[in-house]
């Protein structure tokens, strides 16, 4: 085993072990990820704002919350790399905390909603039947909802804040996944191939477990980074309602709904966190796109 | 080994199958021919348990079984499918997918099984890290043969298992089956409607006409062309033209 991770040992085309194997499928699919252009620049522009926003107390040059009204909606300039907003707190600095508060309730939505609808879809699809009807017509519930009122109203009954708010759009976003992964399972749950793992015994929970959630995934993945930019505008918009991030944490959908009627004078005061969200999601976008051809085996 | 009385199956308002009965003794092999939609494979997929809605009386080993099968039944009995490009997981390797069947009845020992049991359906070892899609169509019936024994069945049925493969690679597969059942004592129900098929792998021979057994009638019989009735003959006279073009 001297030949370790080498690229002749992860390229072995005779694994002679199951690691060997495992390992050179994820440095395959690497190469192929690496081999998308658009992918990667998502996945470096991904990693990164999460770098970035982990690195926040070192980078920024102010403090995110102090307020300096003598020198508000101030130019971009050496002092302030990309000005001052309407309380003068240097934007900069909000935008690096800011990803913190915004990227951190994105992943914490997405990694709530993803297996949620997942798993409810998996299990009506496979099931059928009543487990079927009532699992659908509980999402049927949720997706008739006005996915904003819902999330007001479910806020106001908790307390107004990140976590309350990162609950009330999971709670809001989980039924297009549920319904995506049931059409997913119908097509599969025929097939001669979970026939032929019903036939070797395995319990129901198994089979959708192992065997049809991971088909499900590829197309969930592309479904989840499309909404992604609509996860960070649902947040902005519950804390433009004063529901989500309490001022003055940094949010950037909060700084944009604040700013936005100095759109016309001072453009840069909310365009810079507008840029942010935007550059976020297409990076989201990006590498979701690129995870799905690499997720599927026979794209090879 | 396997008796089936009076086995009936209905889809809805429609009974495809109207009263089977079959017996098969231990080591034996049964061949049911048909043209499609005579409900030979419905029969099969009653005996296997993938369907529920029949009535009737399947002894198994000489243990009736239920609609409900228990896991002690799926490592008694195994199936292989008539498509091969369907019938294995697109995203497991193969390896994933042998181990799968050892996995679910906690049979250790899967290094060593996984790589016996590829040997035994002449695969070479570098298939095992494949996927599917990478192998061919002969390639991966021999996979599906591997997975249907690795957990060491007693009774394998075979639902058309050459039928979506060429022709050279019919006469492989078909001699693989022959060698393993005499290797291993299996017992077999084959369907097929291929005449040729059945009666080079199975001594006796049940023809189905409408859901109902017409004929059961020996290999040696058939190849003679001492049918009973019309529909056997019918049938024959149909593979006899088409093997030997006048």
């Amino acid at each position: 085993m001297s030949a370790a991770f080498s690229q002749a040992w992860l390229l072995d085309e005779t694994p002679a072990s199951r690691s060997q194997a495992a390992w050179g499928r994820r440095y395959r699919a690497w190469l192929d990820l690496r081999s998308n252009p658009l992918a990667m620049i998502g996945l470096v522009v991904v990693v990164a704002f999460v770098i970035l926003s982990l690195a926040a107390p070192l980078l920024a040059t102010h403090d995110p919350g102090v307020q300096n009204l003598t020198n508000r909606l101030a130019k971009p300039s050496v002092a302030h790399w990309l000005g001052t907003d309407e309380l003068g707190r240097d934007i900069y600095s909000r935008i690096l905390y800011g990803g913190r508060v915004t990227l951190g309730m994105v992943i914490a939505v997405v990694l709530l909603v993803a297996p949620l609808g997942l798993a409810v879809g998996c299990i009506a699809g496979y099931s059928g039947g009543a487990v079927d009807r009532i699992l659908m017509r509980v999402t049927d519930v949720f997706l008739a909802f006005p996915r904003l009122i819902l999330a007001l109203a479910f806020v106001a009954a908790l307390k107004p804040g990140v976590e309350s708010a990162v609950l009330a759009i999971a709670l809001t976003a989980w039924p297009p996944y549920a319904r995506l992964a049931r059409a997913e399972t119908m097509t599969v749950r025929n097939s001669d191939f979970i026939a032929a793992c019903r036939l070797t015994g395995a319990p129901a929970g198994r089979i959708v477990l192992r065997h049809i959630a991971p088909l499900c995934v590829p197309s969930l993945v592309v479904r989840i980074t499309l909404d992604m930019s609509s996860i960070i505008i649902t947040a902005a918009s519950l804390g433009f309602l004063g529901m989500g991030a309490q001022p003055p944490s940094p949010e950037w959908g909060a700084m944009i709904a604040t700013a936005k009627r100095f759109i016309f004078e001072q453009w840069w005061v909310p365009t810079i966190p507008g840029l942010a969200i935007f550059m976020a999601s297409l990076a989201f976008n990006f590498l979701g796109d690129g995870l799905r051809d690499v997720l599927d085996p026979k794209q090879r | 080994m396997i008796k089936v009385e009076q086995l009936r199956v209905r889809f809805g308002d429609n009974e495809v199958v109207k009263g089977v009965s079959i017996h098969v003794p231990a080591g034996g092999s049964f061949g049911i021919v048909g043209e499609s939609g005579s409900g030979k494979s419905t029969v099969l997929r009653a005996l296997s348990g993938l369907n529920d809605a029949w009535t009737g009386n399947i002894t198994i080993d000489g243990q009736s079984v239920g609609p409900r099968r228990n896991r002690a039944f799926f490592q008694k009995v195994q199936m292989v499918f008539q498509d091969p490009y369907g019938s294995l997981h697109p995203r497991q390797t193969i390896d994933r997918i042998l181990s799968e069947p050892l996995l679910v009845h906690g049979i250790g020992d899967i290094e060593r099984r996984i790589e016996t049991a590829l040997a035994e359906v002449a695969l070479p070892s570098a298939a095992r890290f494949r996927y599917p899609h990478q192998l061919s169509g002969g390639q991966r019936q021999r996979v599906a043969i591997a997975r249907a024994l690795i957990a060491e069945p007693e009774i394998l049925l075979l639902d058309e298992p050459t039928s979506a493969l060429d022709v050279s690679v019919q006469a492989e597969i078909l001699n693989l089956l022959a060698d393993l059942r005499e290797r291993r004592q299996l017992t077999y129900i084959l369907v097929s409607h291929n005449l040729a098929v059945v009666s080079h792998l199975c001594p006796t021979v049940g023809v189905m006409l409408g859901g109902q057994m017409v004929e059961v009638i020996s290999a040696e019989d058939l190849r003679a062309g001492k049918t009973q009735h019309p529909h056997t003959s019918e049938l024959r006279a149909l593979s006899v033209g088409l093997e030997e073009p006048a």
